[in-house]
C-alpha cells in the first residue's frame, strides 16, 4: 500500500466525487445534509492518509520519495512522488480541505455539485504537487481551471461572469506558453520525467533572436514561458489583476483555496522547474524578478490600503505576500528558499484563515463593504479575537508563523541585494497600516450601525474551523524548524546544484562583467 | 491481373454495388417507407466494412497500375470515416423523420459520398483523387439541399455547389500543370519527376492543388462556404459535413503533400503553416461574435482543421501521425456535439441561437454535463482528450522547428477557448428562461453520453489509438 500511497492520497477525493455524481439523488435536505458530510468524510480521509506520507518521509533523503511509476500514453510516465518540497505542499492541501467543506455548511444552492466540484479541485492540486512527469503536471495544473472556473461562475457574487472569464482566460493563457516550452524540453531531452529533467543541462549558448542577443540562450527563453505561467498564477504584479476579481466574486471557500493553496502553485512551479531546470536562465532573470517583486510589495500594500471591500484588500495583501515569496525564491540561498516555503505554508493558513473571517460576517450581513460594519467587538468577542489573531498573523508578528516567513526572506534577500530588501521592509509597515486599519473598522469602535445590532457571535461550527488554523499559526510561529527541518536538505540540494550550473555555464562573471 | 486489382478495392467496389442495389430495390417497391430500413442497413454496412478494413487489412497493396492505394493510412482514414458517417446516420433519423425529410435517397447518397471519400483517401493517382473527390461532392451537393421547399437549404447547396466547382476547377487547373510538368498523373511519376529539386511549373501545380484542397477541408482563406453551408443544411448534414468529410479531405491532403511531393516538403510545408495559422486565428477570433450554434461550430471546425494542418506542415511521420489521431478526436467531438444540437428544440422546432441554452443545466443536468465535457474538451483543455490532440500536433510542429506556428497555436486556441466558455456559461451560470423540450432520441442520447465519456476516460490510454496511427503515418512517410 505504501507503494502507491500518493495515488490513493490523490484519487480519494475523486472517488469520492464520483459516488456523489452517481450515486446520489434528489435535492431535498437530506440529500444536501448527505453530500456535505460525504464531501467531509473523503477530505478527512484524504488528510488521515497523509499522515502516513508525514511519518514515512525521510528529510534527509534528498531525492524523490514514495515514487510510483506506470506505462502512460504516448512514452509518457504516470509517476508520482514527493520530495522535501513539495511534500508540504500536499500536507497543506489535505488539511485545509476538510476545513474548506466545513465552511461551506450553509449554502443551499447546487450543494451537490458545490461538493464535486471541491472535490475534483482536491484531486487536481495534490496531482500538481505529486506529479514527476512534466505533461502529467500540466495536466493537473490546467485541469484545475475547470472547477475553479464553475466554482466562481456558478456560486460566485453579481460581477462572476465577467470574474470567471478573466480567471480562465488570464491564466489559460499563462499556461500554454508554458506548454510549447515543456514540448521543447521534451524535444532537447527526449524525456518528460521530472527527476532526469532536473539533471539534464539544457543550452545556455546566448543567441539572436530577430536581432535582440538572447543572454542564457535556450535556458533563458525557456524560463521566461515558465514565468509566464507562474507569474500569473502566483501572481506576481503586473498580471495579478485577474486575482482581485476572483476573489471578490468568489464564494468564501473558493476565495480560501484559491488563496490558501491555488497560488502557492506558482511559487511550486518556480521551485520545480525554473531554479533547477534553467539556472542559467535564472541567473540572468533573478535580478529582475527581485526587483518587480520589491515593485509588488510595496504597491499593492499601497493598493490595499485604499480599498472599500474587504475581500479586496485581502486578495491585495496576498499579491504582496506572494511578493517576499517570488523574492526569497530568487535570492537563491538557504534563508531565502526557506523562507520563501515557509511564507507560503503560512500564507496557507493566515489568508485561508482571514476570507473565512470575511466569510463569517459576510454570511451575516452579505455585505463585504467596510463601511457597513463597525464595533462589531462589542456583539462578536470571539470573532473580533480570532480576527486579531490572523490580523496580526497577516503583519508578521512575531510569535506568528507569518514573521517567520518573511524575516527569513527578508534576511536571505539582503545577502544578495540590499537595496531590494530595504524597499521590501517597507512593505511590512505598510501591510501593518492596511490590516490594523482594516481591523479597526471593521471590528473596534461603538457598534451604532442599526443593522449590527442583532448580529450573533460565531457558532461552534465556526469556532471549530478556526481551531485548527490558529494551531498551526501560532505553532509554526514559535517552533519553525517543524517546517525548516524538512525543507532544509532538499533545499540544500537545490541550491548546491544550481550554484553548480551556474558556475559550470560562466554566466555569472558574464553579467557581473555587464 | 484484374482479379488481383478488385480484391485491392473490394470495400469500395461493395458499398457502390450496395448502394446503387439499394437505390433500384427501393424505387421499385415501397419509396420513402422503406428509408428507416434503408438507414440501418447503410448504417451496418457501414460499420461492417470497417470492421473489414479495420482488422482485416494488412500490408500495402495497389491497383490499377498504382492509381489505387490500400495501404495503413488509408485504412486508418477510411475506418475514421466508415464509423462516423454511420453514426450520423443513425443520429439523424429522428430528426429526419419529425421534421419530413426521411427520403431513402438519403442514406445512399451518404453511401455513395463514402465511396468517393474512400477512393479519396486511397488515391494514389491525380485522376483517381479527382474522381473520388467529385464523387464525394456531387453528393453532397446534393443532400446539402435537401430540403428542397427550404429558401436557406437551397441557398446552401447551391453555394456549396458553386464554391464547389471553383474549388475543383482551381484543383484540376494544378492538376494539369502538374501533369504537363512531371509527364504522369501517377504520384510516384511526380515524385520522380520532383527528385533533385521541384521546378517552377511543378510548383505552381502544387500551389493550385493545395488551394483546392484547402476548399475541401475550409482552411481559411477558403473557407467562406463552411458558415453558410452549415448554417442553412438541415442539422443533420450539418453533422455529417462536419465529420467524414473532413477526415477524407485531410487524408486526401496529407496523400498528396506525402506520396506526390514527398521530396518537395520544405516547398508545401510553408503553404500548409500559413494555411493552419490563418485558420486557427479565423475560426477563433470570427466565432466570437455567432449567436447560432451552427455557424459557431462552423468556425470552430475552422479553427480545428487549421491544428490538423499544423501536423501536416511539421512534414513529418510525427505530423502525420498527430493529424490523423487530432481527426479521429475531432470527429468523435463533433458526433457527440451535434447529437446535442440535434437535440436543441423548443416546441417540435429547432433551434439554434445559443442564448436558448440559458440555465440549461438546471432543467437537463446530465446532458449539460455531457456538453460542458465536450465543450472544454474542444477548446483543449486537460485531461479531456481534446487536450491530448493539440498537444500532439504542437510537439510535431516544435520537433519540426515551427515553434512560432505552435506559439500561435496556442495563442489562438486561448481566444478560442472564450467561445466554447460562452456555452457552458449560458447553460451553468444563465438566468432562469423558458426550457428548450426535454425530448432527445436514444440514439442521439448514447451519442452524447458515449462521446463525453471517451473525452473523459480517454485519459487513460486514449483508447490505443496510437499504435495504428502511427502504423498509418509510416506507411505514408517514406
Amino acid at each position: 500500500m505504501l507503494n502507491s500511497l500518493l495515488s490513493i492520497i490523490t484519487f480519494i477525493p475523486l472517488l469520492g466525487a464520483v459516488i456523489l455524481a452517481l450515486f446520489l439523488r434528489g435535492d431535498d435536505e437530506a440529500a444536501q445534509r448527505n453530500a456535505k458530510w460525504l464531501a467531509l468524510i473523503a477530505t478527512t480521509a484524504t488528510f488521515l492518509v497523509s499522515i502516513f506520507l508525514y511519518t514515512g518521509f525521510d528529510p534527509a533523503n534528498t531525492g524523490f520519495q514514495f515514487v510510483e511509476e506506470r506505462d502512460w500514453i504516448l512514452g509518457f510516465q504516470y509517476k508520482m512522488g514527493v520530495d522535501g518540497i513539495s511534500i508540504l505542499f500536499v500536507l497543506l492541501t489535505t488539511f485545509l480541505m476538510p476545513l474548506v467543506i466545513a465552511s461551506c455548511w450553509d449554502v443551499k444552492h447546487r450543494v451537490k455539485d458545490y461538493m464535486i466540484a471541491f472535490l475534483l479541485l482536491e484531486t487536481l492540486m495534490l496531482g500538481v504537487f505529486c506529479a514527476l512527469d512534466l505533461i502529467l503536471f500540466y495536466l493537473f495544473f490546467e485541469a484545475g481551471l475547470i472547477p475553479m472556473f464553475l466554482i466562481i461562475g456558478i456560486w460566485g457574487g453579481a460581477n462572476r461572469i465577467y470574474a470567471s472569464f478573466k480567471f480562465f482566460l488570464y491564466t489559460l493563457l499563462g499556461s500554454v506558453l508554458m506548454l510549447i516550452a515543456m514540448i521543447a524540453m521534451y524535444v532537447d531531452a527526449g524525456t518528460t520525467d521530472i527527476p532526469t529533467l532536473l539533471t539534464h543541462n539544457f543550452a545556455s549558448e546566448n543567441f539572436e533572436l530577430l536581432g535582440i542577443q538572447i543572454v542564457g540562450g535556450m535556458q533563458t527563453l525557456m524560463w521566461l514561458a515558465f514565468f509566464a505561467s507562474f507569474a500569473v498564477k502566483m501572481p506576481m504584479w503586473p498580471v495579478h489583476t485577474w486575482l482581485p476579481d476572483a476573489h471578490v466574486q468568489a464564494p468564501t471557500a473558493g476565495s480560501v483555496v484559491l488563496a490558501a493553496i491555488l497560488l502557492k502553485m506558482g511559487g511550486y512551479g518556480f521551485l520545480r522547474f525554473s531554479l533547477p531546470m534553467f539556472p542559467v536562465g535564472s541567473e540572468v532573470l533573478g535580478t529582475f524578478v527581485l526587483w518587480i517583486s520589491a515593485i509588488a510589495i510595496v504597491y499593492t500594500s499601497l493598493v490595499a490600503l485604499a480599498q472599500s471591500d474587504m475581500k479586496k484588500l485581502i486578495a491585495y495583501s496576498s499579491v504582496a505576500h506572494m511578493g517576499y515569496v517570488t523574492m526569497g525564491i530568487f535570492a537563491v540561498n538557504q534563508q531565502g528558499i526557506d523562507g520563501a516555503i515557509f511564507q507560503m505554508i503560512s500564507h496557507g493558513f493566515i489568508s485561508g484563515a482571514l476570507f473565512l473571517c470575511v466569510g463569517v460576517i459576510y454570511d451575516r450581513m452579505h455585505t463585504r463593504e467596510i463601511d457597513a460594519y463597525g464595533g462589531l467587538v462589542n456583539r462578536m468577542p470571539a470573532y473580533a479575537l480570532i480576527f486579531m489573531l490572523f490580523t496580526m498573523a497577516n503583519v508578521g508578528l512575531p510569535g506568528t508563523s507569518g514573521f517567520i516567513g518573511e524575516f527569513l526572506v527578508l534576511m536571505g534577500v539582503f545577502q544578495v541585494n540590499t537595496w531590494v530588501a530595504v524597499i521590501a521592509t517597507t512593505g511590512v509597515i505598510l501591510s501593518a497600516a492596511y490590516a490594523l486599519w482594516l481591523y479597526r473598522r471593521v471590528v473596534m469602535g461603538d457598534l451604532i450601525k442599526e443593522s449590527l445590532k442583532s448580529i450573533s457571535d460565531m457558532t461552534t461550527r465556526e469556532r471549530a474551523i478556526f481551531a485548527p488554523l490558529i494551531a498551526m499559526t501560532l505553532l509554526l510561529g514559535v517552533y519553525p524548524s517543524l517546517v525548516t527541518d524538512i525543507i532544509g536538505p532538499s533545499v540544500g540540494a537545490l541550491i548546491t546544484n544550481y550554484d553548480t550550473a551556474v558556475l559550470d555555464s560562466g554566466i555569472a562573471t558574464a553579467v557581473a562583467e555587464n | 491481373m484484374i482479379q488481383a486489382d478488385l480484391n485491392v478495392v473490394l470495400p469500395e467496389v461493395i458499398l457502390a454495388v450496395y448502394a446503387m442495389a439499394a437505390l433500384m430495390a427501393a424505387v421499385y417497391t415501397t419509396k420513402d417507407k422503406a428509408a428507416p430500413i434503408v438507414l440501418w442497413v447503410t448504417a451496418g454496412v457501414f460499420v461492417l466494412l470497417a470492421g473489414v478494413i479495420g482488422f482485416g487489412g494488412s500490408g500495402e497493396a495497389t491497383a490499377f497500375g498504382g492509381a489505387f492505394v490500400d495501404d495503413a493510412f488509408s485504412r486508418f482514414a477510411k475506418v475514421t470515416i466508415l464509423l462516423s458517417a454511420a453514426a450520423i446516420l443513425v443520429l439523424s433519423q429522428d430528426f429526419m423523420t419529425r421534421h419530413g425529410l426521411f427520403r431513402f435517397e438519403y442514406p445512399l447518397l451518404v453511401a455513395l459520398s463514402v465511396v468517393g471519400m474512400m477512393m479519396m483517401v486511397s488515391a494514389g493517382d491525380l485522376m483517381a483523387l479527382y474522381m473520388g473527390l467529385e464523387l464525394q461532392s456531387l453528393s453532397l451537393y446534393v443532400v446539402a439541399a435537401l430540403r428542397r421547399d427550404s429558401v436557406k437549404s437551397t441557398e446552401a447547396g447551391l453555394k456549396y455547389f458553386v464554391l464547389g466547382a471553383l474549388s475543383s476547377g482551381m484543383l484540376l487547373y494544378g492538376a494539369s500543370l502538374v501533369y504537363g510538368y512531371a509527364g504522369t498523373t501517377l504520384f510516384t511519376g511526380i515524385t520522380a519527376a520532383a527528385e533533385g529539386g521541384i521546378g517552377l511549373g511543378l510548383l505552381f501545380g502544387l500551389v493550385f492543388v493545395v488551394a483546392g484542397m484547402a476548399f475541401k477541408v475550409s482552411a481559411a482563406p477558403f473557407h467562406m462556404w463552411t458558415p453558410d453551408v452549415y448554417e442553412g443544411s438541415p442539422t443533420p448534414i450539418t453533422a455529417f459535413f462536419a465529420t467524414a468529410p473532413k477526415v477524407a479531405a485531410m487524408g486526401l491532403f496529407a496523400r498528396v503533400v506525402h506520396d506526390a511531393f514527398g521530396g518537395a516538403v520544405s516547398d508545401w510545408s510553408q503553404i500548409v503553416a500559413f494555411l493552419s495559422v490563418v485558420s486557427m486565428f479565423l475560426g477563433a477570433v470570427a466565432a466570437i461574435g455567432q449567436r447560432d450554434i451552427k455557424r459557431l461550430m462552423a468556425y470552430s471546425s475552422i479553427a480545428h482543421m487549421g491544428f490538423a494542418l499544423m501536423g501536416l506542415a511539421a512534414g513529418t511521420a510525427a505530423g502525420v501521425q498527430a493529424m490523423l489521431v487530432y481527426m479521429a478526436i475531432y470527429v468523435v467531438m463533433n458526433v457527440g456535439t451535434f447529437a446535442f444540437i440535434l437535440s436543441m428544440e423548443k416546441d417540435g422546432q429547432p433551434v439554434t441561437d445559443i442564448d436558448a441554452l440559458q440555465n440549461y443545466s438546471r432543467h437537463q443536468p446530465g446532458r449539460a454535463l455531457a456538453m460542458l465535457v465536450l465543450m472544454f474538451s474542444l477548446a483543449g483543455i486537460p485531461p479531456l482528450v481534446g487536450f491530448f490532440g493539440k498537444y500532439y500536433v504542437l510537439q510535431a510542429a516544435v520537433d519540426a522547428g515551427l515553434a512560432w506556428l505552435a506559439v500561435a497555436g496556442v495563442i489562438a486556441s486561448v481566444i478560442g477557448a472564450f467561445y466554447y466558455l460562452r456555452i457552458i456559461y449560458y447553460m451553468y451560470f444563465g438566468e432562469e428562461r423558458d426550457a428548450l423540450d426535454g425530448a432527445m432520441p436514444p440514439v442521439g442520447w448514447a451519442l452524447l453520453m458515449g462521446s463525453a465519456a471517451i473525452m473523459v476516460l480517454g485519459v487513460i490510454n486514449l483508447f490505443g489509438i496510437e499504435a495504428p496511427a502511427l502504423a498509418a503515418a509510416q506507411a505514408l512517410v517514406n
